[in-house]
């Protein structure tokens, strides 16, 4: 079974070809090997990385911008949405602060600096 | 009055590294002015990833990218006015600003502009109908949800297909609403391919191409939009019309940069780019003063802003420190399928030039020419090529020199 698709690891957005037969996963278009890697994944695990942002309780109209140190699951995408929008932190928050530990086999950290 | 050597206008991207490249090539004397609370400009507001893959081999936030900026400004001892808006900047590069302390005058020997853009309003747009709350800018609305948490709606159309307006309908899927359509006026997506299945294919949101919002509905609140496919003159073909209930209107149809103070000190914007004519070191026609990042021209990437600031940033340093550039000066021009070339003008003087620009339409294979008058300076061959994906082409210093009075860059399918 052939699958075209478009790799977006980069703003190159290369077009992937990946072919399964079986076992048997292969991918032509790559400009690079991490586009062979997301091609592969992508028909077998979708990823993604998520980004949102949690509210800062000890601080006025304040939130802190937040990601998933590792993509997750594509499926799980909405529950762990679920989890930071229930979550609120307080200041001080340095960058790569956990501010979710354990979730769907990672972690939510923090991307800003808040005083 | 207070003295600088380079004053910096805009604390965004562009500004924090224009000034870490300007200390670095020798000028220790630089002020950045901001008008917000921190630095960071518009990264503050783009918490999504995708930031720094060619600069800094990372795949960053926006916020984190700008704390790489920010801490390079930090470490170097850069002086920064935050809460500072500049108001005027005079063709002898004096600024006046205010902030809490009141009004401040600066005398600069050289001026780096980089205040970035604002957007395309619904005025500025003429869409019919009333006028209902409900209606953001994609970006406005961006910046209530990511940095002020509020929600902005429920049940969203999204008007035009570059990147903010797909980023942003990514985010408002994330946060529970409901994304009815994007629509686009052009028969293509002005965003990054990419963009296009994280933000759109993922959550299931229609992608109306040739399509706009013809009509808005709705009393206090927006109730819902009429949109209608549009002909060859991009008009409403009206037996396309139709109703989406919706409480939500977001517009992403075009960043402007902000060049106001720019041409209030009489400095010569093109019209294409609405940023200043540049040469090959970003300075304007005004002797000393510089421009970089989106309000010279606008990026898809803050990568090549970054690369650009650091031009620009040098070229200050270079302008205070008495290098002043001079030499024979060839314009350039867009040829067949180009829309615009960055620098405009170029003083001869023996380096390797970069081009930048972009495409009319989106192209596949194409080859590109640089030529003076019949001769040619380089070709290069792309894939593919699209107005949303700003190309890069470099002339060697050795084919330079056979420039004569213009260079035009054209593409022809192949």
């Amino acid at each position: 079974m052939k699958r075209e698709l478009t790799c977006i690891i980069c703003p190159r957005g290369c077009g992937l070809t990946v072919d399964i037969e079986g076992d048997n996963v292969s991918v032509s278009g790559n400009a690079c090997p991490k586009g062979k890697e997301y091609g592969i994944n992508e028909c077998t695990n979708p990823t993604r990385t998520v980004t949102s942002i949690v509210r800062v309780a000890n601080r006025v109209d304040t939130m802190v911008s937040v990601k998933t140190e590792n993509p997750i699951s594509k499926d799980n995408i909405f529950d762990l949405m679920k989890i930071i929008r229930a979550k609120e932190v307080n200041a001080p928050i340095e960058i790569g602060d956990v501010i979710c530990d354990n979730v769907f086999g990672t972690k939510v950290i923090a991307t800003k600096q808040v005083k | 009055m207070l003295k600088c050597d380079i004053a910096i206008i805009g604390g965004g991207p562009a500004g924090m590294a224009a000034a870490c490249a300007a200390y670095d090539a020798g000028v220790k004397d630089v002020i950045i002015f901001d008008r917000e609370d921190e630095m960071g400009g518009i990264l503050r507001q783009c918490i999504h990833n995708g930031f720094g893959l060619h600069k800094l081999g990372k795949e960053l936030t926006g916020p984190e990218y700008a704390a790489v900026y920010a801490n390079m400004v930090k470490e170097r001892g850069i002086k920064v006015y935050t809460n500072t808006t500049v108001l005027k900047l005079n063709e002898d590069k004096i600024i006046t600003a205010t902030n809490t302390d009141g009004i401040l005058k600066i005398k600069a020997e050289a001026v780096i502009l980089a205040m970035g853009c604002r957007e395309r309003s619904r005025g500025a747009l003429n869409i019919c109908g009333t006028r209902p709350a409900g209606i953001y800018s994609a970006g406005t609305a961006q910046k209530l949800i990511n940095c002020e948490g509020y929600m902005v709606g429920k049940r969203v159309v999204i008007l035009g297909s570059g990147d903010i307006g797909l980023i942003m309908a990514r985010r408002m899927s994330l946060e529970g609403a409901k994304v009815e359509a994007v629509c686009e006026i052009m028969p293509y997506s002005g965003g990054l391919t990419r963009n296009i299945v994280q933000c759109l294919e993922d959550y299931n949101i229609p992608l109306y191409l040739s399509t706009t919002v013809a009509e808005i509905h709705g009393r206090e609140r927006l109730e819902g939009v009429t949109i209608a496919e549009v002909d060859a003159n991009r008009q409403p073909i009206e037996s396309t019309k139709r109703y989406i209930p919706c409480d939500t209107l977001l517009l992403s149809c075009g960043l402007i940069p902000e060049n106001e103070l720019t041409t209030g000190a009489g400095i010569q914007i093109d019209r294409v780019t609405s940023g200043a004519v540049v040469d090959q070191n970003r300075q304007t026609e005004a002797e000393g003063v510089f421009a970089c990042g989106n309000v010279l021209q606008v990026h898809d990437l803050v990568d090549y802003v970054s690369d650009e600031a650091e031009i620009a940033g040098k070229g200050a340093a270079k302008y205070v420190m008495g290098q002043k550039a001079s030499g024979e000066t060839v314009l350039t021009k867009a040829g067949n399928g180009v829309r615009y070339v960055l620098p405009q003008r170029i003083v001869k003087n023996d380096e390797d030039i970069a081009l930048f620009l972009r495409v009319t339409n989106p192209f596949g294979k194409v080859k590109f020419t640089v030529r003076s008058g019949d001769e040619v300076l380089m070709t290069a061959i792309r894939l593919k090529a699209a107005p949303g994906e700003m190309e890069k082409l470099v002339v060697k210093a050795d084919k330079m020199a056979n420039a004569k009075n213009e260079i035009i860059v054209e593409l022809e399918e192949v």
